[in-house]
């Protein structure tokens, strides 16, 4: 699964951004964030939790998204395919 | 010297007129900081409204909101929480780029002369936010050189930043330390983000530690000048601030600040909604005398919004805001370096000419044997700056509280209170607030007060004083204090008894938008 964010919840600090090791995380217009579910490998390959999640102050705001489903992997040939190995 | 200073100086010569020259325990010439500080460390906080309490009467700070990232939760803060009306640490209405807030500084400065120093304080962590603190920090020092800056922090990422901070000239940190020792730590932050791990309870509270004294450790070798803010947790940290004040003046802490928990239910903190109270104001006071004799304690923080503009007890924010600043072209701010240069030298007079008359009472006052073992006192002060009482009782939105005796007259903390006098007459329900707030005071000065107030007050057992208006405050309170101990003896006034139940109101007041406050005339 990748990621998403519960924008309701979203308060726009940032801090995701900053912690995403695939740059798949940006601001929307309303300065809240989203995920790009192309970039986002749940952090497989390179730390043990995803980090959007292990970083955001709002409880239930980063989570695995139910609608994109993908194993493990999925996950780690994207993160090879985006970063090579 | 002005000459309302000249008569002032004349009234309180003349029953002492050969009392003059030094005392023992202050200094004399222009430069004079107290007498145990080293001079170079005086530089850096004369002009410092947060660090020097002499200098909030005169200075003004600006907060710029480009940090809204944070690496830590604390019980005491909701993130989600953003309200207009409040003023409180970690709460900002707008967020600003570096590029913007840097033009924000140089509106603000051109327009307010007594602005001296921008810090970054959040929304979030200043230090969680590296890169766009320090670029605010690199436009800033670029555009204004003669502005000060600092920053504060949580302290987790502060050793990994210390290099960046000495190479932009960040002379001023504050480390927000709750706690030396884990177990009561866990009781204060759920968790942090550390390694790019999330982590929990005693853990997470025990690496926040370590971090946070080794940034302190780091910082003070490179004489980087650092406060210590603690939040004051009744039952949870509290007598535990001793330890932690113990051990940050060990590291070379040079300030220690005790903020009392602001936890309203409204708020939505962890601690609001389950009923963690905050201490009152005499449990806020006893912490802090009772770490006086350890360190330096800070008793001026009004513990402002992270956006915050202006003197400390005031906020101006709401009249620059993004929009407006967005508006302004850059080529049209006039960046007059003279004109603050100027305001500079006349404070500089203002507060040579306090310490003088200070002394001159101090050193006349001394030599009588009643006033010096009378106890000391509480009394209130209604100003609007500049080091006078020179604010109406009515347009009072705090006031300041001074402890008074035969030597001195130290500023011990505000207390908020809601504007008594909104539409030109008073209301019982606000009046009733400011003597709940000035509770434990014996009297307060004013510029003016009406008969109505004053009769209210007095029955309250606090004193509505208005002759002293426009003078300086603490060679006031000390002239004061002389009839004060007198009126006792003679049975004129009678000693109050004080209940130990007064509260506490934080934040500095928030302008209205459109609602321009004069500072000083």
């Amino acid at each position: 699964m990748a990621y998403t964010i519960v924008l309701e919840n979203c308060t726009g600090c940032s801090i995701c951004e900053l912690a995403c090791p695939n740059s798949a995380i940006m601001s929307n217009d309303d300065g809240l964030y989203q995920i790009d579910p192309d970039l986002c490998t749940e952090c497989v390959g390179h730390f043990d939790e995803a980090q959007c999640n292990a970083v955001c102050p709002i409880e239930l705001t980063c989570i695995p998204d139910p609608a994109i489903v993908e194993d493990r992997e999925m996950l780690m040939a994207r993160k090879i395919k985006l970063h090579g190995s | 010297m002005d000459s309302k200073d000249m008569n002032f100086l004349k009234m309180i010569q003349e029953p002492q007129a050969e009392a003059s020259g030094c005392s023992e325990t202050s200094t004399c010439g222009s430069s004079g900081g107290p007498a145990d500080m080293d001079p170079e460390v005086w530089n850096k906080v004369k002009n410092h409204p947060c660090y020097s309490e002499e200098a909030h009467h005169f200075y003004a700070r600006m907060h710029v909101a480009v940090a809204p990232a944070c690496n830590i939760q604390c019980n005491y803060c909701n993130r989600k929480y953003d309200c207009s009306n409040e003023s409180r640490p970690g709460v900002v209405s707008e967020r600003l780029t570096p590029e913007l807030a840097a033009k924000k500084v140089l509106a603000v400065a051109s327009e307010i002369h007594q602005m001296t120093v921008v810090g970054i304080a959040g929304a979030g962590d200043s230090l969680a936010n590296p890169d766009k603190t320090f670029k605010t920090f690199e436009l800033i020092s670029k555009a204004a050189p003669d502005i000060k800056l600092c920053l504060s922090t949580n302290g987790l990422a502060l050793p990994d930043m210390v290099d960046r901070i000495a190479d932009y000239n960040v002379d001023h940190v504050t480390v927000t330390i709750n706690m030396v020792d884990p177990e009561v730590g866990e009781q204060i932050y759920p968790w942090i983000y550390f390694n790019k791990k999330r982590w929990r309870g005693r853990d997470a509270a025990k690496i926040l530690s370590e971090r946070q004294l080794l940034g302190l450790e780091m910082l003070t070798a490179r004489k980087i000048l650092v406060k210590v803010n603690s939040v004051m947790i009744p039952g949870i940290n509290d007598e535990h601030l001793k330890d932690v004040n113990r051990e940050v003046k060990k590291r070379g802490a040079f300030l220690h600040n005790i903020m009392p928990l602001i936890s309203e239910p409204e708020h939505g903190t962890f601690y609001g909604l389950n009923g963690q109270r905050g201490p009152t104001a005499e449990e806020l006071k006893h912490l802090q005398d009772s770490c006086e004799g350890e360190m330096n304690m800070m008793r001026h923080c009004r513990q402002c919004r992270a956006d915050a503009v202006g003197l400390l007890g005031e906020d101006r924010s709401a009249e620059f805001t993004n929009e407006k600043i967005e508006a302004i072209e850059i080529a049209d701010v006039q960046y007059d370096l003279a004109a603050r240069e100027e305001y500079r030298d006349k404070v500089e007079n203002i507060r040579e000419t306090e310490r003088k008359i200070k002394e001159m009472i101090v050193s006349g006052l001394g030599q009588n044997k009643d006033l010096e073992q009378a106890p000391p006192i509480l009394i209130a002060v209604a100003t609007q700056g500049g080091g006078e009482i020179n604010q109406h009782f009515g347009h009072a939105r705090e006031f300041q509280v001074y402890e008074v005796d035969a030597n001195e007259a130290k500023f011990i903390g505000h207390r908020r209170v809601d504007l008594y006098c909104e539409g030109g007459f008073g209301e019982e329900d606000s009046l009733t607030r400011i003597t709940e707030a000035l509770s434990d005071c014996v009297a307060v000065m004013v510029a003016k007060i009406g008969g109505c107030p004053k009769k209210t007050l007095e029955e309250a057992h606090i004193l509505g004083i208005d002759k002293f208006a426009f003078q300086s405050i603490k060679p006031s309170l000390l002239t004061y204090f002389k009839e004060y101990v007198e009126g006792v003896k003679s049975g004129a006034i009678t000693p109050k008894e004080v209940t130990s139940q007064t509260k506490i109101r934080s934040g500095a007041y928030t302008a209205p938008a459109g609602s321009p406050i004069t500072i000083l005339s």
